[in-house]
C-alpha cells in the first residue's frame, strides 16, 4: 500500500483513485509491457487509473477526454443565449435544465480526465488560453429559437452518435462517465425535435424559422464527425487502443441515414441539393463537404470563436475573487478546527 | 491565495438498504460545499438519498503491481465457497 | 376589491417573484465563478420558474378568462407584475446574486412555512413543497454569504457593499397592503407584519456568522407588488417576453 497523495504532493493534483499518472515512469517502455497492455486491451479487459499504460495511451485520452469536456462546457453557451428568452415557461425550465446537464456532462468528464493526473485547472487554463480545442459547432450562433431546437436534433444527435460507442471505451473512468452522459442525453435529442415538430407544424413564419435553422445547422452538423478517414491522423491507433469503435466517416453516415427521413418527417428540406438515396448502398449519399470552412473554424476563424472564448475568459476572471475567498474561508476554519 | 479549490470523491447512496458507491469527484472549497457540489452534479435526476464525500488526497489506494501479492493469495482457497463440499443429493437442507 | 379578486393578485405576488427571480438566475447559467456554481445556480433557476408556473396556473385559472402561466408570464406589462422590486434587481457581482438570494430565501423561509398552513389547500400544498426547495436555497445562500463575508479583505469588503445597496429593498417585504390584509383575515395568508421578528433573528445570525454588519433600516419608494417597479423590470421583460410578443397566438 501507499499513499496517493502525500503531504509532499499539492493535495488536489489528481483524482484519488488513480495517480500512478502524473509522472510518466521514468524507465522506457518496454515491448512486453506494451503487448501485455494490448493483450488486455483485445480482451475487453477495462484499464484502470493506476494500472500501467502506454504514456501515449494516456495522453490520447487526456487530449480527447478534455476537449470533450471543453465542448461540453463551451457547449453550454450558444444554447444558453436563449435561456432569458424561451417562448413559453415550460421550454425554459427544459431550456435550463438541458444547459446545465451540458455543464454536468463537462464535469463527469474533467473528472474522468482528472483521473489521468492532470489537474482540471491545467485544463481549464489550456482551453482559455486558445491552446485547446473543443468542438468546432459551438463556433456557429444561435439566431433564433429555432436554432436551440436545431441544436438539440442535430448536434446532440451527432453527439449521441459519437459517444455510444465510447460507452465500450477501454479506459474504465471515460466509459463510465459515458454512460451516465449518454442516459442523461436522451432527452435532449427528444427536446430539440419537439421544439423543431411544433415549429414545422406552426405558422408560416415558424416553419420558415425551422427551415432556416436546418439550412445553418446541417453541415456544421455532418463535419462534427471530424474528417474523413483518409485524413484522419488518430484514428488507426484509437481503434487499436478501443478508444475509438468506429471510424469518422462510418458514423457520419449512420447519423445521415437516421437524420434524413427525420427531416422528411418535419417537412423540411435538407439543404444539399445532391442528396439522394443509393438503393445498392442502402444509404444515404450527401454532396461533397466544405472541409476548407471546417479547418477556418478549427482555426479560430469561425463566426463565434472569439465571442465564446472570451465568455468563458470574462466568467473565469470575474469568479477569481470568489473562487479565493471560498479558499480562504476554508483555509481560516480549517485552523479553527486545528486550534 | 491559490484560488484552485480541492479535489473530493463523491459516493451515492442510491436508496436505502443499498451502500454507497462512488460516482466520481468534483471540487470544492470545503467540505459543506462538496455537498452541495455533489448534490447539484451527481443527483439530478434523483440519483441517492444519502452522499458521502471525502477529500481526494485522503484515500489510499492499493497499487496494482501489488495486485498479485494482495489478492491472488486468496484463489486457491477453495474451501472458503460450499460448493468445495461433495454432500449427496439426498440430503436437504445444506 | 372582492375577495376573489385579492386572491388572484396575492398569487401573482407571489408567482412574479418566482418568476422573475428565476429570470435573473437563468442569466447566469455558463457564466458562473465555477462550473460547480453554474450546476447549483441552474438549480435555484429550475426551483423559482418551477414555483412560478404552479403560482402562475392557479392565479389564472382562479382569474377565470381564459390566461394561463405563459399569458400570464409573456403577455403583461411591467406595471401589472407584482413581484418584489428586491427580485428584479440586476445579477451584478457574484456577491450582489448571494445578497439577493439570501435575502430572499430567509423571507420565503417564514412566508412558506407560514403559506403552508393556509385555509387555501391548493397554496398550501404549492408553499410546502416551495418550503422544501427554500431550505436549500437558503443553505446554499448562507453557506455563500459567508465564505465572502469572511473570505478575503476584498471579498468582505465587496460583499458588505452589496448588502449595503440591497438593503432598502427590505422594507418592502414585511409592509402589508390591502391584500395582504384580505388574505390574513381569511386565512390565506400570515400577517406579514408577522413574519418580521424570525427573519430578522435569522438575518442576524446569519450576517454574525459571515462577520458583516446590518446596514440601518430605510425608507422605500418601491411598492414592487402594486406594480410601481425600477427601471430593471421592463428590461428585463422586453428580454423575456420578446418572442410570443413578436408571432401572437403562435404555440412554442
Amino acid at each position: 500500500m501507499y499513499h496517493i497523495s502525500g503531504k509532499s504532493q499539492p493535495p488536489m493534483y489528481t483524482q484519488a483513485l488513480d495517480q500512478q499518472g502524473r509522472e510518466p515512469s521514468a524507465a522506457p517502455e518496454s515491448p512486453e509491457q506494451a503487448a501485455r497492455f494490448q493483450a488486455r486491451v483485445d480482451a475487453e479487459e477495462k484499464i484502470e487509473p493506476k494500472d500501467w499504460m502506454p504514456e501515449a495511451y494516456r495522453q490520447t485520452l487526456i487530449r480527447q477526454i478534455s476537449q470533450h469536456a471543453h465542448s461540453e462546457i463551451v457547449g453550454m453557451l450558444p444554447e444558453g443565449n436563449w435561456i432569458t428568452r424561451a417562448p413559453s415557461l415550460r421550454r425554459k425550465a427544459v431550456l435550463i435544465a438541458k444547459v446545465q446537464d451540458e455543464g454536468g456532462h463537462g464535469m463527469y468528464l474533467y473528472s474522468a480526465a482528472e483521473t489521468l493526473g492532470v489537474e482540471r485547472a491545467t485544463l481549464v487554463e489550456q482551453l482559455l488560453s486558445g491552446a485547446a480545442k473543443y468542438s468546432s459547432i459551438f463556433n456557429y450562433p444561435t439566431l433564433t429559437w429555432a436554432d436551440v431546437g436545431a441544436i438539440g436534433w442535430l448536434v446532440d444527435g451527432a453527439a449521441i452518435m459519437n459517444q455510444v460507442p465510447i460507452c465500450r471505451c477501454s479506459y474504465g473512468p471515460y466509459a463510465r462517465a459515458m454512460v451516465r452522459i449518454c442516459k442523461e442525453e436522451s432527452f435532449h435529442q427528444r427536446q430539440g425535435f419537439e421544439i423543431m415538430l411544433t415549429l414545422a407544424r406552426g405558422s408560416e413564419a415558424q416553419r420558415a424559422m425551422a427551415q432556416d435553422a436546418l439550412n445553418r445547422w446541417w453541415w456544421p452538423s455532418i463535419m462534427m464527425f471530424g474528417p474523413s478517414d483518409v485524413a484522419s491522423r488518430h484514428t488507426a491507433q484509437s481503434m487499436r487502443w478501443k478508444i475509438k469503435r468506429f471510424t469518422n466517416d462510418e458514423l457520419r453516415q449512420k447519423f445521415i441515414d437516421v437524420t434524413v427521413p427525420q427531416a422528411q418527417f418535419l417537412g423540411l428540406t435538407i439543404p444539399d441539393p445532391q442528396l439522394r438515396w443509393d438503393e445498392a448502398a442502402g444509404h444515404f449519399e450527401i454532396g461533397p463537404i466544405d472541409w476548407e470552412e471546417f479547418q477556418a473554424v478549427l482555426r479560430g476563424h469561425g463566426p463565434c470563436n472569439r465571442e465564446r472564448l472570451e465568455a468563458r475568459r470574462a466568467g473565469h476572471a470575474a469568479g477569481e475573487w470568489v473562487r479565493e475567498a471560498a479558499a480562504a474561508h476554508a483555509a481560516k476554519r480549517a485552523a479553527q478546527a486545528a486550534a | 491565495m491559490n484560488a484552485d479549490w480541492p479535489l473530493f470523491e463523491v459516493f451515492i447512496r442510491s436508496r436505502g438498504g443499498l451502500e454507497h458507491r462512488h460516482v466520481g469527484s468534483l471540487h470544492a472549497a470545503d467540505a459543506r460545499m462538496a455537498i452541495e457540489h455533489a448534490r447539484d452534479v451527481y443527483t439530478r435526476r434523483q440519483e441517492g438519498v444519502s452522499l458521502w464525500v471525502v477529500p481526494s488526497a485522503q484515500i489510499t489506494a492499493s497499487d496494482p503491481d501489488e495486485a498479485g501479492a494482495l489478492f491472488e493469495p486468496a484463489r486457491d482457497k477453495v474451501y472458503r465457497h460450499p460448493t468445495f463440499y461433495e454432500i449427496p443429493d439426498e440430503v436437504k437442507n445444506l | 376589491m372582492s375577495a376573489p379578486d385579492a386572491r388572484v393578485r396575492y398569487l401573482l405576488r407571489l408567482g412574479d417573484t418566482s418568476l422573475v427571480l428565476g429570470q435573473r438566475l437563468g442569466e447566469w447559467v455558463g457564466h458562473a465563478p465555477a462550473l460547480e456554481e453554474d450546476l447549483g445556480l441552474a438549480n435555484l433557476a429550475l426551483d423559482f420558474v418551477g414555483q412560478a408556473r404552479l403560482l402562475l396556473s392557479y392565479a389564472g385559472e382562479l382569474e377565470g378568462s381564459g390566461r394561463d402561466e405563459d399569458a400570464l408570464a409573456f403577455l403583461r406589462d411591467a406595471h401589472e407584475f407584482a413581484n418584489l422590486a428586491l427580485a428584479e434587481q440586476p445579477n451584478g457581482d457574484f456577491g450582489d446574486t448571494i445578497v439577493r438570494q439570501w435575502l430572499i430565501d430567509t423571507w420565503q423561509l417564514q412566508l412558506y412555512a407560514a403559506l403552508s398552513t393556509s385555509t387555501d389547500e391548493r397554496l398550501a400544498a404549492i408553499a410546502a413543497k416551495s418550503l422544501k426547495e427554500t431550505r436549500y436555497h437558503h443553505r446554499f445562500s448562507s453557506g455563500w454569504l459567508a465564505r465572502l463575508g469572511d473570505g478575503t479583505p476584498e471579498s468582505h469588503a465587496r460583499v458588505q457593499a452589496s448588502l449595503e445597496n440591497l438593503w432598502r429593498f427590505t422594507g418592502e417585504l414585511f409592509a402589508p397592503d390591502a391584500v395582504d390584509e384580505a388574505m390574513a383575515a381569511a386565512g390565506i395568508g400570515p400577517q406579514l407584519a408577522g413574519l418580521e421578528p424570525a427573519w430578522s433573528a435569522l438575518i442576524d445570525a446569519d450576517l454574525k456568522e459571515a462577520t458583516l454588519r446590518r446596514p440601518a433600516p430605510q425608507p422605500f419608494p418601491w411598492h414592487g407588488k402594486r406594480g410601481v417597479h425600477t427601471e430593471h423590470l421592463s428590461h428585463l421583460l422586453a428580454e423575456m417576453q420578446q418572442l410570443p410578443r413578436s408571432l401572437p397566438g403562435a404555440r412554442w
